[in-house]
């Protein structure tokens, strides 16, 4: 029987309310932890209380209101929730690529809660993951950022509500693999990814200038004039002009991260994040002053071409630069260990437990829009924590608690043998999955795995 | 914890000679063979407890002596003092040096046409100055099973040190024919076929890998009877197996395929070693029963099932020694076997303990490739392969300082380091121009 997460933390003597919003709220308080603020130090032998899904106060000696859970952290670290900010977890769908320029789609609509990849991630620590299109187009769709309200049936459920809007983009092999390889159509080349998106831009320009002259035109008494016609492709351009959504680029070579810099300069946008960005450190100081920074791996890297010149010490570098720096996982296996991620940008350039703490908490947050509400222990903040055994950056470490808005989603005790919320009605046997291990295996089948590894590459 | 920024600098340090000397333009740093003395350290030899305040004698590719008093006699004499000497690491399943970079199909070595290709050699494509092998030693990864993979028998695996200029300098004294047996589980999310095909396809090549076998049984029969045979390279290589020269690297997954697999090999008479193993922990007493050892991983890996407990693979490894099962673990990865330490601890924090974690990479491996007098320990006699850390080197905080191959010490750079180098600051900054 599928239970309810939220309704077993119900049990366990959690409280929350639904009044202020339609998601769970819960109350906790979690006592004597080594508290790991991320921006504020680190706070040893402290309280933190959260109630109604809000950090009400950090400090020492707190006692908890009647009906709240306390929970005894005593000899463990307390973190705030992980954040990725790329991933497909959660996706049923990943790329439209039927056209260079798909910014109409929205990864909100395929949105799958009962993944579970969600409730792995918990088990990782990771309670906001955002949620991205792929990279077969050069402006491909509308990424979702996801709350890991683990237990719900319902997408909207785990939307963050409050996050702004963000979209993909991608530039290089994948893009010019499927459109211009793939269909024939430009781009073939990085020259051709350049120019999808500036002429893109231009008419979503034009089309807002349409608008605006019609408008203009309207207002006028005894006006004849016609509307354009709605555009909601074109109207989605017009929002990242105006500012209203950020771009988050799937990037590996440093020349094509310095043409869409170049690029968003000429057409005055600045709300740009740099995803995967395998050579960002050759341009480290122009994402620096330019943007909002990037989302790289601790160290993929010679998985394909563009990633052959990488290197481990990326993240190291960026930072030192002085860009926002984060460490994904943009994988349902990485995600499930984004701490230890971190934690190796201290074998590959020394960063302190803070400055590698801040690459899966309030760097990723401020990448998405979002760093007033998650990504540090702070009171105001929302209640995504996170208890761990020992040091998170420690290898050795073991998450033990995920809690979500003060709602615990994850324990490591009540972690049951099947954690899945709906099983397939049709399935007779559960499906192994193995390793895709020989070349041969794929006989028979290759127009297949080829052409959907192709649709769904996310690298 | 600025200790961690500590050890780091301290391996900025180690690496300055080599930049010192980089600035002649074309110098390049080179291994190189001598006479080593690491002082003072700590020595976790695996076999033989922990030893302080210890000194490592490196000479002729051997770990020549082992004491607290011993005197240098000209050797290059290293400080230790506070650093850790382990035996370098052993990653008993990987790709290493048969790829350079996986999209690109005319970089990739490790897959021939053929279902039946057991006389493939992984050992004549290993491309000693791959990338990767820089970028893997200094993590103190030292040697590798390179394997190949493809068909029901796709070739012959073989351990390699991670130096040398040739594959027969880097050879580390073991080879093994590779089998996937047949399996019955799905390659991954995009492997559509219906559950009906997945079982005619299993039974298939069940029945051919019998053909097959009781072909090279006929083979070898005829050969020990001095028939004259046709040129069958791949019958040949296969008879090895029967024959007890080779051992046979089963590599299964699923656990009904692992039942399989054991009854499958029962009466053969052949040196088995499975690998891959993921779904051990379900058949862990079976396959303890049976005698064989175990190469498993990766460890950071997505469970085999939805309903899967989400630390089953973190924990496979751990429930599979303590069943008695003899394991090693693999990366079974390319450009990241540097991963291996961190796969490693993460099977020890879930469940197989530290020491057992430290086995499972060192002489676990190396007995399991009949290479313990060798390799897999810091013990006098044994080949040098050492790895010289700032802590243990399991932590991603620790930081490697000196690695030793085959007595070589090993320059600390390769790609990465020097991008770190060239990129850190650059110049010009910002400004154009």
């Amino acid at each position: 029987m599928k239970k309810i997460n939220y309704f077993l933390a119900a049990l366990l003597g959690l409280s929350f309310s639904f009044a202020s919003a339609q998601t769970p709220k819960g109350s906790v308080l979690i006592k004597n932890a080594t508290v790991l603020t991320v921006t504020k130090g680190t706070l040893q032998n402290t309280d933190v209380l959260v109630q109604d899904g809000i950090i009400k106060k950090v400090g020492s000696n707190l006692s908890a209101p009647s009906g709240v859970q306390t929970i005894d952290a005593t000899g463990k670290y307390l973190m705030p929730g992980i954040i990725d900010a790329h991933s497909h977890v959660g996706l049923d769908v990943v790329n439209e690529a039927t056209s260079p320029i798909t910014a109409e789609v929205q990864m909100k609509d395929v949105v799958n809660p009962t993944e579970i990849g969600i409730y792995r991630a918990l088990a990782g620590g990771v309670t906001i993951s955002h949620a991205m299109h792929g990279s077969a187009n050069v402006i491909g769709g509308q990424n979702a950022t996801l709350k890991h309200r683990w237990g719900t049936k319902n997408p909207d459920d785990i939307i963050m509500a409050d996050a702004p809007r963000t979209i993909k983009f991608a530039l290089g092999e994948n893009p010019t693999r499927v459109h211009g390889r793939g269909n024939g159509i430009q781009p073939r080349s990085r020259m051709g990814v350049e120019a999808v998106i500036r002429n893109g831009f231009n008419e979503a320009i034009q089309y807002k200038k349409a608008w605006a002259d019609y408008n203009a035109a309207a207002s006028q008494k005894g006006s004849t004039a016609t509307a354009p016609e709605y555009d909601e492709r074109l109207q989605t351009l017009v929002d990242i002009l105006d500012g209203k959504i950020i771009i988050h680029c799937h990037s590996y070579r440093a020349d094509e991260i310095y043409m869409l810099i170049n690029v968003a300069r000429d057409f005055n946008i600045s709300k740009l994040v740099f995803q995967h960005t395998n050579e960002g450190f050759k341009v480290a100081p122009e994402i620096a002053q330019y943007t909002m920074g990037a989302s790289v791996f601790a160290d993929w890297w010679a998985y394909k071409f563009e990633v052959y010149y990488s290197t481990a010490f990326n993240a190291a570098i960026l930072n030192a630069n002085g860009a926002i720096t984060s460490i994904n996982s943009d994988s349902a296996e990485l995600i499930r260990h984004l701490y230890h991620e971190a934690a190796k940008t201290q074998r590959y350039g020394g960063m302190t437990d803070d400055e590698a703490l801040a690459m899966i908490t309030i760097n990723p947050a401020r990448q998405l829009g979002i760093s007033d509400k998650v990504g540090s222990i702070e009171e105001g903040k929302q209640g995504d924590l996170v208890i761990f055994d020992s040091h998170p950056l420690s290898t050795y470490t073991v998450p033990q608690m995920t809690f979500v808005d003060g709602v615990k989603y994850f324990d490591i005790k009540e972690d049951k043998n099947d954690q899945r919320l709906a099983v397939s009605p049709t399935e007779m046997v559960e499906d192994v999955y193995l390793r895709i291990e020989t070349e041969r295996c794929m006989q028979d089948t290759e127009h297949l795995f080829e052409m959907t590894s192709t649709l769904f590459n996310q690298n | 914890m600025k200790r961690l920024t500590k050890s780091f600098f301290a391996f900025l340090i180690a690496m300055l000679p080599m930049v010192a000397m980089a600035q002649i333009d074309g110098e390049f740093i080179k291994p190189r063979s001598g006479k080593f003395l690491l002082k003072n350290a700590t020595v976790v030899t695996i076999t033989k407890g922990i030893l302080n305040n210890t000194s490592v004698l490196v000479e002729n590719g051997k770990i020549q002596e082992i004491g607290t008093s011993i005197a240098g006699n000209g050797a290059e004499e290293i400080d230790c003092t506070g650093l850790f000497i382990y035996p370098g690491m052993i990653d008993s399943g990987t790709k290493l040096g048969l790829a350079e970079v996986s999209s690109v199909p005319e970089t990739v070595d490790f897959s021939e046409v053929g279902n039946f290709t057991p006389n493939m050699q992984a050992l004549t494509a290993v491309n000693p100055n791959s990338e990767a092998i820089p970028v893997t030693r200094v993590s103190g990864v030292t040697t590798v099973l390179t394997v190949p993979s493809g068909g029901l028998f796709p070739g012959t695996a073989a351990l390699i040190n991670l130096n040398g200029y040739t594959p027969d300098q880097m050879y580390a004294g073991f080879k093994a024919v590779v089998m996937n047996f047949p399996s019955s589980g799905r390659r991954g999310r995009f492997d559509r076929r219906s559950d009906d095909d997945i079982k005619k396809a299993n039974e298939k090549a069940l029945k051919e890998a019998n053909e097959i076998w009781e072909n090279a049984k006929s083979y070898l029969k005829l050969k020990n009877e001095g028939a004259s045979l046709e040129y069958y390279p791949e019958m040949d290589q296969l008879a090895k197996v029967i024959a007890g020269e080779l051992p046979l690297l089963v590599q299964v997954d699923a656990a009904s395929d692992i039942q399989n697999a054991l009854k499958w090999l029962e009466g053969k008479d052949v040196k088995v070693i499975l690998s891959g193993v993921s779904e051990g922990w379900r058949v862990a007493d079976e396959i303890a029963k049976s005698g064989y050892p175990v190469i498993t991983g990766p460890v950071q890996d997505l469970p085999t099932r939805e309903s899967d407990r989400y630390d089953t693979p973190y924990a496979n490894a751990g429930k599979m020694a303590k069943a008695g099962v003899k394991v090693a673990i693999r990366t079974d990865e390319i450009e990241n076997v540097r991963n291996l330490p961190f796969h490693a601890a993460f099977a020890a924090s879930y469940g197989m303990g530290k020491e057992e974690a430290w086995k499972a990479v060192t002489i676990n491996a190396a007995e399991i490739f009949g290479i313990a007098d060798q390799y897999g320990s810091v013990e006098q006699g044994k080949v040098a392969n050492l790895i010289v850390a700032t802590g243990d080197p399991f932590e991603t905080q620790s930081q490697i300082m000196h690695v030793f191959i085959d007595g070589y010490r090993i320059p600390l750079s390769n790609r990465h380091i020097r991008l770190y180098q060239e990129f850190l600051e650059r110049s010009p900054g910002l400004k154009s121009k």
